[in-house]
């Protein structure tokens, strides 16, 4: 399968590297040109501000915001998440806005609030999850699919084509996430 | 600091790759940084180059100039603390900074030692010329390093040397005999560890920014080119005719380093750049602070 990362700004290599070694082929999504065939979307880790600001002034929103529309599976991880809300509750901003959530950036504050911990994740059971600067769901619709919860907020949910996590699967070593992403396709 | 906090202080360095970071001195910079696509902020009371013209001696900035700066934005804020002042590095902690930079942009507060990064929770970045001079930073706990450049001139030439330098050290350890490393570490003076993960991965453990003296979109283009994962912005910004348009040019040419046609149209009516000094016509040589 032939996958899209986005590769504007954030963690996207580390994605790369897993769906790689899973066999598959990545291509970085860093203008229009880029995006042609693919089989399944990552929207990675980094900065939502700067990577919504990117899609835009590169003319990339409308196609890739067509291509999920369109139910190609996406994996969006952290500012992924931001990016695929329908809402915001501490941003005016939204994005693809393809989610039914409502999300709230930096949740746990600043670096120093970023933590590790172990949770159940529907269908895999316990993963060891990397919060950093991390958002929280706090709100899903009721056709939702509820992954995970830490303290009682939403870290992981799967809605249709599209998984929206709130922590970093692709700075460990447990592939376990990737691969559900990649049954999708 | 514990070995998990270490990786979540790499991670969020991880996370940052492929952007700028920009120098800002008021919240309303920020606010134009934020704006123009910054992934992140360094807070303080004079950029480089003014520091430069200034002269004197530079310490921390007013830690309530640093809050209204991260009140006024949602990305990282990072802030500058003296070579050896752990003191100002608790006091950017207790104050809830995003990142550290230990910086040879203020005036040293130790000749000899640097901070024990390893006895903090909040991360590091510090500067480094050379190979051995990031390692040694990163055995003392920094989670991110960045080339030292010579900041506040706007003459890119010592970035471009030290991550030349510190790349062609890193290809000649990936290309040695496993029995040549120790010899190496010493000749380095840095442990033996550092030495065998380079060796064995052909990077740095840590995420790598090229800084010190990028004024222009070819400037960032040309380090992400040479192996910088993002690129620091000091005085290259707000010392130019328009600070907002050159900011998201500079953020577009580090996504897209390697796209010609693309950078030359970001290169267009930016105004006019930073004057910029010479690194002949220096007196003050940052670099050499803290090896």
């Amino acid at each position: 399968m032939r996958i899209g990362i986005l590769a504007v700004q954030g963690a996207f290599i580390e994605h790369e590297k897993i769906l790689t070694s899973l066999g598959h082929e990545c291509v970085e999504l860093r203008q229009k040109s880029d995006i042609t065939n693919i089989d399944g979307l990552v929207l990675p880790g980094g900065e939502s501000t700067v990577q919504g600001k990117l899609l835009r002034d590169l003319d990339m929103f409308d196609d890739i915001k067509a291509r999920i529309d369109d139910g190609i599976p996406v994996l969006a991880t952290c500012a992924g998440l931001i990016l695929l809300s329908e809402k915001i509750s501490n941003d005016a901003n939204t994005y693809f806005a393809t989610l039914p959530v409502t999300v709230k950036r930096n949740a746990y504050g600043r670096q120093l609030g970023s933590f590790e911990q172990v949770a159940d994740f529907a269908g895999i059971g316990p993963v060891k999850m990397t919060f950093i600067r991390a958002p929280y769901i706090e709100k899903a619709n009721d056709n939702v699919n509820i992954l995970a919860t830490i303290d009682g907020n939403i870290v992981a949910t799967k809605y249709k084509n599209q998984i929206g996590l709130a922590f970093h699967p692709e700075l460990g070593d447990d592939i376990r996430i990737h691969q559900m992403f990649c049954d999708l396709m | 600091m514990d070995n998990t906090q270490y990786e979540l202080n790499k991670g969020l360095a991880q996370m940052l790759k492929g952007g700028v970071i920009m120098d800002v001195t008021t919240p309303e910079q920020a606010k134009i940084a934020e704006a123009a696509g910054a992934c992140a902020v360094m807070a303080l009371e004079r950029i480089p180059a003014d520091i430069r013209a200034a002269g004197g001696v530079s310490r921390m900035s007013d830690p309530k100039m640093i809050k209204g700066i991260q009140e006024a934005v949602s990305i990282p804020v990072m802030a500058k603390c003296r070579i050896g002042h752990f003191v100002e590095a608790q006091i950017l902690e207790a104050i809830e900074i995003d990142y550290i930079d230990e910086s040879e942009v203020l005036s040293p507060a130790d000749d000899v030692y640097h901070i024990d990064k390893t006895k903090f929770k909040v991360p590091f970045v510090c500067g480094a010329r050379d190979l051995g001079e990031a390692l040694r930073r990163i055995n003392e706990g920094a989670s991110m390093i960045r080339t030292k450049g010579e900041p506040g001139t706007g003459d890119v030439v010592q970035a471009v040397r030290h991550m030349r330098k510190m790349n062609a050290e890193i290809r000649k350890i990936v290309s040695m005999r496993e029995d040549e490393l120790f010899e190496e570490a010493k000749q380095l003076q840095v442990p033996y560890h550092l030495v065998q993960y380079v060796h064995e991965n052909g990077k740095l453990p840590v995420v790598n920014f090229a800084a010190g003296g990028v004024a222009t979109p070819a400037d960032a283009a040309l380090m992400m080119q040479l192996g910088a994962e993002g690129v620091f912005v000091g005085s290259g910004i707000f010392k130019s005719g328009d600070p907002a348009k050159r900011a998201a040019a500079i953020v577009q040419a580090v996504t897209n380093y390697t796209d010609s046609a693309l950078i030359a149209k970001l290169s267009e009516d930016l105004g006019e750049a930073m004057v910029g000094i010479n690194e002949n016509e220096i007196k003050l040589i940052m670099e050499e602070r803290g090896q």
